[in-house]
């Protein structure tokens, strides 16, 4: 028997993986740009409850991080997995639906990371915020801004100039939470790999192209965080 | 620089060298930053007992100078000896580097520095700050340093302070504990690197008052000072960097009474 | 809430805590000494070697942890002739070494760039201040730069083993059956995700909880200096009254 080459394997004629392979890249980004834009509307809330006035909002989102970071996100995918099914099957039984209805594992996914990575980003803008100089506010409201207004043309976007080097952060740390879907069976980068490695016996191969292609998708969001960051940085005194 | 102006400064200070070497000598010591030209080629001499006050404007090279003397920047050239011992130093590719690093390490133990900034290290008390090299470069039993630690310590005022860090210490404790530290090493030179210079006025006096009384017992030292009180009462002879030479030198009575120097004149009636 | 199941639930899961400390602490202690030898490449000035320690780093930290796990655990098994060839192959058979050999590499990566921080936070002055008592090398190194280093980056390695805990529960995907994998197989046996999830989170929470402390407590004992002098200074005379 004939070894297939290594280069042959994940190509694109008709032994390689290639094309699978790119699909479940494509996969990866998905789930984890939507886990992290997810993330970042419930981070946006638990921050602003937590610089809230109100004791009950500020425990409650001390309470929420405090959880989040102190348990493995794996159990965080495991409960939405297996609880979100759980629930819909007691929902669908409600309507005469009969046995197990499985939630989609991308939603699931998708979900898991949203509130797991939510923990990181308001601790992100929270601390953003506070850079935020009073005065500005202070500015903001003496030429008669309403909140509204004052959060969306002012502190909103000063936020997201300070928090984008921590958002680069949580955004590689949902990349690489992403391959922890893959016990869902969504068909993700790391799934594909195995189910490859699986069919063909070259586990190696496959799992060293997946990492070489999760070191790719890093290096270049490294890339565009840092262009984003020079970009947002204009007009803001170097401090050197 | 001719030799003659040392032996004539020693023979005017009238005391008889207990030997013939020097403590200290430096023959032409030049050293550069990058472009600049720090040290110009300095030369000193400084015999047992000897005080030596060192004077100069900021960037006259005056810190640089006591720093080539332990090593802690290497010369680019000239020579520097301590009781005679010449420090060897070989040419690598990042420039000049000392030959034999243990010899290094048993030279900066008999020569003992005092900063600016008093640099104690601050996750040790007092009293682990002032028998760490004692106890661990100079490999004396732990017991006779501390019991000698604690007599410096009570000698420059500070003994109730020594289980305390350095950090809930006043500047002017803190110094009075640095100097204990290079005291506790027994050192052959005490090199004092701009001791009052990081103190606030009130704190200046105390430190000046222990200097003072080592001066008395007869240390050698090299003292890189802006205190011209100090200067002029306690040093036995005055040395006046300016751009990296020596513009000035004599006794006190000398430079301060009669300055050759105009560069001097005008930097003594600036630090009045 | 059914607090039967729980107190099951937490009786079960409670079997799986001396694998999750296990797994934890032996990576977390060889991690610890290759970090160090990570830093120390790295600050070396020796372009070859620093070079070996920034990828080393900028490839652990840019893949996720599970492909490494697999890596190690199933992809090494497609060179199993020349692994039993070399006598390797007991240990590569083993998931328990697969994953405390892949923990090991994983928080090497991360904390040598903690190390390197807490070694270039060492002020100058303190370390001008011992090479002129003439200390150098490894005296200089052990007695004053290692010991405000590690001071320094103590809160940061502590955030360090907290990941590392939370991390052990990747174990459980190569059938180790710690906390996290006694509470899938528990979950996929009685379907009740919530309570399960609950007793497992709550088991991890106190883990976590006791270790904060008691890192909290190593660096007060480590840094009397930063904190308030004693009022009154102990007599020590006293005691040998």
């Amino acid at each position: 028997m004939q070894q297939v080459s290594y280069f042959e394997l994940i190509g694109f004629g008709p032994n390689g993986w290639g094309w699978s392979l790119l699909i479940a890249t494509g996969m990866t980004l998905a789930v984890a740009l939507c886990g992290f834009l997810a993330g970042s509307v419930v981070g946006t809330l638990v921050a602003w409850a937590k610089l809230s006035r109100n004791v009950a909002a500020r425990s409650l989102a001390d309470g929420y991080t405090t959880i989040l970071r102190g348990i493995p996100d794996l159990l965080v995918i495991y409960l939405f997995y297996f609880g979100g099914s759980a629930a819909l099957s007691a929902i669908g039984s409600l309507f005469g639906a009969e046995g197990f209805i499985g939630v989609p594992a991308f939603v699931t996914g998708a979900l898991a990371i949203g509130i797991v990575s939510g923990a990181y980003q308001a601790e992100v803008f929270r601390g953003a915020y506070q850079v935020v100089g009073r005065g500005e506010i202070e500015a903001a409201r003496s030429v008669g801004m309403h909140r509204w207004l004052m959060f969306r043309r002012i502190i909103a976007p000063q936020v997201l100039r300070y928090a984008i080097p921590g958002l680069g952060n949580t955004w590689q740390l949902v990349l690489k939470e992403s391959a922890l879907i893959s016990v869902t069976g969504l068909v993700e980068l790391l799934r594909q790999s195995h189910i490859a490695a699986g069919s063909t016996r070259r586990p190696f191969d496959f799992y060293i192209t997946a990492a070489v292609l999760y070191l790719a998708i890093t290096w270049v969001s490294t890339y565009l965080f840092q262009r984003a960051e020079t970009h947002s940085m204009r007009g803001m005194r170097r401090a050197s | 620089m001719s030799n003659a102006a040392f032996s004539s400064v020693s023979v005017s200070q009238g005391v008889s060298p207990v030997s013939s070497t020097p403590a200290v000598s430096v023959q032409d010591l030049r050293k550069s930053f990058g472009a600049l030209e720090v040290l110009k080629g300095v030369s000193l001499e400084a015999r047992e007992g000897d005080v030596i006050s060192i004077l100069g404007a900021s960037g006259s090279g005056k810190s640089t100078m006591l720093r080539c003397i332990n090593m802690l920047e290497v010369p680019d050239s000239g020579e520097i000896k301590i009781s005679g011992e010449a420090i060897r130093l070989k040419p690598t590719r990042r420039g000049m580097e000392p030959a034999d690093q243990s010899q290094v390490d048993r030279i900066r133990s008999r020569v003992a520095m005092v900063f600016q900034s008093f640099n104690l290290w601050s996750h040790m008390t007092i009293l682990e700050n002032v028998i760490e090299a004692p106890v661990h470069v100079q490999k004396r039993p732990k017991s006779e340093c501390i019991a000698e630690a604690e007599a410096l310590l009570e000698k420059v005022g500070i003994f109730d302070k020594r289980n305390q860090y350095p950090s809930h210490l006043s500047g002017g404790q803190q110094q009075r504990a640095a100097i204990a530290r290079a005291l506790a090493m027994r050192p052959q030179v005490m090199l004092f690197d701009e001791p009052t210079s990081a103190l606030d006025p009130e704190l200046v006096g105390e430190v000046l008052r222990v200097m003072r009384s080592l001066a008395e017992e007869g240390r050698t030292m090299l003292v890189v000072t802006h205190e011209m009180g100090f200067a002029r009462d306690v040093s036995n002879r005055v040395i006046f960097l300016h751009q990296g030479m020596v513009e000035e030198q004599g006794t006190p009575a000398e430079v301060f009474g009669a300055p050759k120097s105009e560069r001097f004149k005008q930097f003594i009636s600036s630090h009045r | 809430m059914d607090f039967a199941f729980m107190r099951d639930t937490f009786l079960q899961l409670m079997t799986g805590v001396p694998l999750t400390l296990n797994l934890a602490f032996t990576s977390v202690a060889f991690g610890a000494v290759f970090a160090m030898l990570l830093a120390l490449m790295r600050m070396s000035n020796v372009r070859v070697l620093d070079g070996i320690a920034r990828t080393y780093v900028f490839v652990f930290r840019g893949t996720p942890l599970l492909v490494q796990i697999f890596l190690i655990y199933y992809g090494l098994g497609q060179f199993r002739p020349v692994l039993q060839e070399w006598g390797l192959w007991s240990f590569f058979r083993e998931p328990y070494w697969c994953a405390v050999l892949a923990l090991t590499l994983n928080t090497a990566a991360y904390a040598s760039e903690i190390f390197r921080g807490g070694l270039q936070a060492v002020p100058h002055q303190q370390v001008e201040a011992a090479r002129a008592c003439g200390m150098s090398g490894f005296l200089l190194f052990r007695r004053i730069i290692f010991p405000i280093a590690l001071r320094q980056a103590l809160p940061a390695y502590g955030s360090e083993i907290i990941l590392m805990v939370k991390a052990t529960s990747l174990a459980s995907i190569i059938t180790m059956m710690e906390i996290t994998g006694l509470a899938a197989k528990l979950i996929s046996q009685t379907f009740r995700a919530v309570e399960v999830f609950i007793v497992a989170g709550a088991i991890y929470l106190v883990l976590n909880f006791v270790i904060t402390r008691i890192i909290m407590a190593v660096e007060w004992w480590l840094s009397p200096h930063l904190r308030r002098p004693p009022a009154i200074e102990p007599k020590l005379e006293a005691a040998h009254v």
